[in-house]
């Protein structure tokens, strides 16, 4: 798109024109912003500024790639009394997120097992479309779990209560109604709870390759050589069906607002009205879903690790380091100009990136600020980040999420065509088992921008630091 | 003709589907979906379902189609071979669907559609037939 203006090194510019009530900016880099060629995501920035309400700017991570309605890596900020709430500003995997849990073994305690560990893994966390999760939730249950969330796995077995701490929001969004989850949603969702989910959604062995944050890693409690699960999951069909039916009802109505759209996908309700409020009690219902489904795949990933090592939980010492989502919008207290403001703060795609000494990080954390978990492709590896003020006075605490699509799904079929994934990721040492038929070939890791460019961009801009590099060492996929 | 082809969309899929006739553009938008899905040759058309969907014009009504026949098989785990329209103006249509019930020891899924979206949809009818454009979340 042309019209981007360069602020400096990791920001650029969409400037206001026409129907836009504020500017827009993107994170990024020369390089990054190159690569995006033809991509329209930048448009889409400017979309996303003609909602009303929209405080400040429409922002953009430098993950962005092109979405519907917002782009993914968006992030825009609204005000209560006039502004709106937009269920594709959430996206339709509603709490999609990630979890990372570390361990007391070091890379020398598993190398001989990976494939057993890997296997394991596979056989015991149900993966793949349309999988359906050891239990048959009544409905009396299943509501339990949408008020509840990750508190409800524990309760239930699934966990301590210690992993609720370094949970985002404590594994809950208040105010969750599921008198406003439709029958279908709820249908969907009693079958579906235990399950990762299929296409770029996994569950990683990682091991710590290198700290660049000694303090912060220590209070995250990582080391180099040690390994980690890093869990990447969210609502399944339960949340799609939130989304799906609620941006009916919204484009259905849309003639009311009287607000011109760019883009049917961007339809929206005011948060100040019934239809709104609505859907954000919907939405907080799949988001605690989503909370609930990750906790109880760590319990099994534990579980898994134990039969497998024969080792009891305490020598293994699985701990949730942190649990993140990044399909989201929350009324957040920010920083606008220096001064504090309630707002709706949307999410598609980017991760809330809290500084040091905010009243939501546990204490062990407080000092050194939110831990963020930002997922690579397949068998890249991750990276841990921490939150800064930075991010909190620039983005509404906000940075990105993971590396990016650069491909769609055909051209990455198309460029697999013939090849061997698995063996290629053997090759580099490391192990993958998928249930889908083609989603080794979709996800290849051409197919998306390079990890390290988009962290660098963040950690430069200084909306959060680097702390850790992980490196992928096993996976499987649905 | 082509019932339909896929174009790019980077983290989506972008389906344009044809039809001579506004029924067969929404029974071939059903195909193309299906067919994305599953192999359909190997489905065969045991239950049939009635569908009645409103819009508020023929884009919003071929969404609302989509989404309801996508529904039956995330929701119902149905899937779709035969696509039938009985009644259709931009406001209303009437139909039914045939297909059946997901086994995986004969059925394979290939891809995993998540959501039909409402970006970019476009549905027009040109001199000699008609086309429409949905982008899908997969």
């Amino acid at each position: 798109m042309t019209g981007l203006k360069k602020i400096d090194d990791c920001r650029w510019m969409v400037p206001q024109t026409g129907g836009m009530k504020v500017p827009g900016i993107i994170y990024s880099s020369e390089r990054l912003i190159r690569e995006m060629g033809a991509d329209e995501s930048p448009k889409q920035v400017a979309n996303v500024a003609h909602l009303p309400g929209i405080v400040k700017y429409s922002l953009a991570m430098p993950d962005m790639h092109w979405g519907y309605g917002f782009p993914i890596g968006g992030v825009a900020a609204f005000d209560l009394q006039d502004g709106i709430i937009s269920p594709g500003g959430v996206g339709y995997d509603i709490n999609c997120g990630c979890r990372l849990v570390t361990t007391r073994l070091v890379y020398e305690d598993v190398r001989e097992r990976m494939r057993d560990l890997v296997g394991a893994l596979f056989r015991d966390i149900p993966s793949g479309v349309g999988s359906k999760g050891p239990l048959k939730l009544s409905p009396k249950e299943e509501r339990k779990v949408l008020i509840e969330g990750a508190k409800w796995a524990v309760d239930n077995g699934y966990g301590t209560d210690e992993d609720l701490e370094t949970t985002e929001d404590m594994g809950a969004i208040a105010d969750a109604d599921p008198e406003m989850v439709s029958a279908r949603a709820l249908e969907r969702g009693r079958e579906q709870l235990g399950t990762l989910g299929s296409g770029n959604h996994f569950l990683e062995i990682e091991v710590v390759e290198k700290i660049f944050d000694a303090t912060a890693a220590s209070a995250f409690g990582l080391e180099e050589g040690q390994i980690t699960v890093l869990i990447h999951s969210g609502s399944r069909g339960l949340g799609y069906q939130v989304c799906d039916d609620y941006l009916a009802r919204m484009v259905k109505h849309l003639g009311e607002l009287n607000i011109p759209l760019p883009d049917r996908q961007l339809a929206c309700a005011y948060l100040d009205s019934p239809r709104g409020k609505e859907y954000l009690a919907a939405m907080a219902c799949a988001a605690n879903y989503a909370w609930a489904n990750r906790q109880m795949l760590m319990h099994w990933t534990r579980e898994t690790f134990q039969h497998v090592l024969k080792k009891g939980p305490r020598e293994l010492g699985m701990r949730l380091l942190y649990d993140v989502c990044h399909n989201i919008a929350k009324i957040e207290t920010c920083v606008v100009d220096g001064k504090e403001a309630t707002l709706c703060v949307h999410r598609k795609g980017a991760t809330r990136a809290f500084p040091p000494g905010h009243s939501a990080l546990p204490a062990r954390y407080r000092k050194v600020g939110q831990p963020v978990l930002i997922p690579g492709d397949m068998g890249t590896g991750s990276y841990v980040l921490a939150g800064t003020e930075k991010a909190f006075a620039e983005t509404f605490g906000s940075t990105c999420h993971g590396a990016g699509r650069l491909m769609s799904r055909t051209q990455a079929t198309k460029a697999s065509r013939g090849r061997a994934i698995a063996r290629e990721m053997a090759d580099k040492g490391i192990i993958i088992m998928a249930s889908g038929k083609g989603t080794l070939q979709e996800e290849i890791p051409e197919a998306y921008k390079n990890l390290d460019q988009v962290v660098d961009v963040v950690h430069k801009a200084g909306i959060s630091k680097k702390v850790a590099k992980l490196r992928a060492l096993g996976c499987i996929k649905g | 003709m082509n019932r339909y082809r896929i174009f790019d969309h980077t983290a989506d899929l972008g389906m344009e589907v044809f039809g001579k006739t506004v029924q067969e553009l929404f029974a071939n938008a059903a195909f193309a979906v299906f067919d994305t899905i599953s192999d359909l040759s190997r489905v065969r058309a045991r239950e049939e379902r009635k569908i009645a969907i409103e819009g508020t014009g023929w884009e919003d009504l071929l969404v609302n189609y989509l989404r309801e026949v996508l529904y039956l098989f995330n929701g119902e785990g149905l899937l779709l071979k035969e696509y039938s329209i009985m009644e259709i103006d931009p406001q209303h249509l009437k139909g039914t669907v045939s297909g059946e019930r997901f086994d995986s020891s004969r059925h394979r899924i290939n891809m995993e559609i998540k959501a039909v979206t409402y970006h970019q949809v476009t549905v027009r009818e040109t001199s000699d037939r008609w086309v429409g454009r949905v982008i899908f979340d997969v």
